[in-house]
């Protein structure tokens, strides 16, 4: 039955492909009558992208019906995805890669970790890595954030770190306000999803939710839920993220290392 | 002052060579400086002179040669409290948000150290500007600016002062009165002073002694008779 119902379910996704990617085609042949020619571009994207898509989803429909510690391992394997990622923001900043990861790890881990336990999030795969997920890429997006205004702070305000220094203050002070400055900016999606939640947008997991028969009142408040975990998660994963970067941007003499290229 | 105290060099380098990525900046440089002198360190731009003087608080890591601040190596001291030991001022005075006591006090709270209204305001008397304490940053010149800084240094009580070209981002008059007062400040306080300028007419008004810099090395050293009249003649 299960079979059955995967394709009859399959059989509907591929006919909404179709009509999907035939809306596509009349874009395409609009856009001949005006002599843009995009018929050959657009069919190997669309025919690869439809492969990778199904690639993924076959990946995952395995994965999702594994033992439960395989979520453990697939959510571990997306956070060093994410500190890669996230670590391409902050361009030549010595350790960004590690610092990411950690940062990550204990942002979006943690707060992982702790609702698992207090069973805020259900233990089963189907859940886990769909709002584990959601929480790493945020964490993994507040990280970039921080990181890149940080970098480019500190990169603007050489000469008065440098002069604090001089003066003899510690190296933490020197950046004390850079340090605080990205930490808030990276804070700002998070917050300001938090602030418009229900009145500019409907989250996707509701969304989902109210699709898949939950209750109205429910799905709100899990999507509540949700956002304040992911604001929680990427707290600490600014906090640590801006923690762990100030001390690489100081040598052991307590040098900043972190210069434009021509001043080095 | 007993003869050897006058005499004594405070700041000695050895040696002094700093490269980055195979590029030499500042290259074998073996200069001493002693109590109440000022030392103009004069060259063209690229000459490596400002890298030399971050060499002598460890702003930047000396690859190779020693630094000796009162016949200690500068390595020895923890970096925080040779910085504070070796008081600096740049081009740009890079004052810091908040009033003039608040920058004149950075140093000192850096250590927790009580610094009171009196001595903030002594600082600034020394400096020509009795009564700014409470002034905003933003409304200073140029010249009170850099006056403001060199205040800043000298409240963590330092036995060196470097100067990087410091009145080069002022006009004629500021320059001239910064100049009277880096005279007067190393005179008064026995501080013993190395100048980055460019400006040949400004060592001469400034210096006790100069030392030619060009790619990176020390060309001539010595008294202005000797370095730079003995130029003139030549």
């Amino acid at each position: 039955m299960l079979h059955g119902h995967l394709d009859h379910q399959a059989i509907v996704g591929l006919t909404q492909a179709g009509i999907a990617a035939a809306a596509a085609f009349i874009v395409v042949l609009l856009a001949r009558t005006r002599q843009i020619h995009l018929e050959r571009e657009t069919s190997i994207a669309l025919v690869r992208g439809l492969v990778q898509i199904i690639a993924v989803g076959s990946v995952l429909a395995i994965l999702l019906r594994g033992p439960r510690w395989t979520g453990g391992l697939m959510l571990c394997a997306m956070i060093v995805a994410a500190g890669n990622i996230s670590a391409r923001r902050a361009k030549k900043m010595p350790g960004a890669f590690g610092v990411s990861t950690w940062a990550i790890a204990c942002g979006a881990g943690s707060v992982i970790a702790i609702m698992t336990a207090l069973r805020v999030i259900d233990t089963s795969i189907t859940t886990l890595i769909p709002i584990g997920s959601m929480l790493i890429a945020n964490a993994m997006n507040t990280n970039g954030l921080a990181m890149n205004r940080f970098r480019s702070d500190v990169l603007a305000h050489v000469g008065q770190i440098e002069t604090a220094l001089a003066l003899g203050a510690e190296p933490r002070q020197s950046v004390a306000p850079y340090v605080q400055a990205s930490s808030e900016a990276s804070l700002i999606p998070a917050i300001d999803s938090m602030r418009s939640l229900g009145i500019v947008w409907i989250p996707g997991l509701m969304a989902g939710m109210l699709l898949s028969g939950a209750k109205p009142l429910y799905a709100s408040i899990y999507q509540f839920v949700v956002l304040a975990m992911i604001f929680a998660s990427s707290g600490i994963t600014s906090l640590v993220s801006m923690t762990l970067i100030r001390a690489k941007i100081f040598s052991a003499a307590e040098q900043l290392v972190l210069r434009p290229a021509a001043e080095r | 002052m007993p003869m050897e105290k006058e005499h004594e060099a405070i700041l000695r380098t050895e040696h002094l060579g700093y490269a980055v990525a195979g590029k030499v900046i500042v290259e074998d440089v073996s200069l001493a400086v002693r109590r109440g002198e000022v030392l103009c360190v004069l060259g063209p731009s690229g000459s490596g002179k400002s890298s030399f003087l971050r060499l002598l608080n460890r702003l930047s890591e000396p690859t190779s040669g020693t630094v000796f601040l009162e016949g200690k190596d500068s390595r020895e001291f923890p970096p925080r409290q040779l910085r504070r030991r070796m008081g600096m001022v740049t081009q740009q005075a890079f004052l810091f948000p908040g009033t003039v006591t608040d920058n004149v006090r950075f140093g000192p709270r850096q250590h927790a150290e009580p610094f009171p209204e009196e001595v903030v305001e002594e600082l600034l008397r020394g400096v020509g500007l009795s009564g700014y304490g409470g002034r905003e940053i933003s409304t200073l010149s140029g010249g009170e600016a850099q006056r403001i800084s060199i205040a800043r240094a000298l409240a963590n009580q330092p036995v060196v002062l470097l100067l990087d070209e410091p009145t080069s981002a002022l006009d004629d008059e500021s320059k001239g009165g910064i100049e009277a007062l880096i005279r007067q400040i190393v005179k008064e306080r026995q501080l013993t002073c190395v100048m980055v300028t460019h400006d040949v007419a400004q060592a001469r008004r400034v210096a006790d002694r100069v030392a030619l810099f060009a790619g990176g090395r020390v060309t001539k050293a010595g008294t202005i008779a000797e370095v730079l009249d003995a130029a003139r003649t030549s």
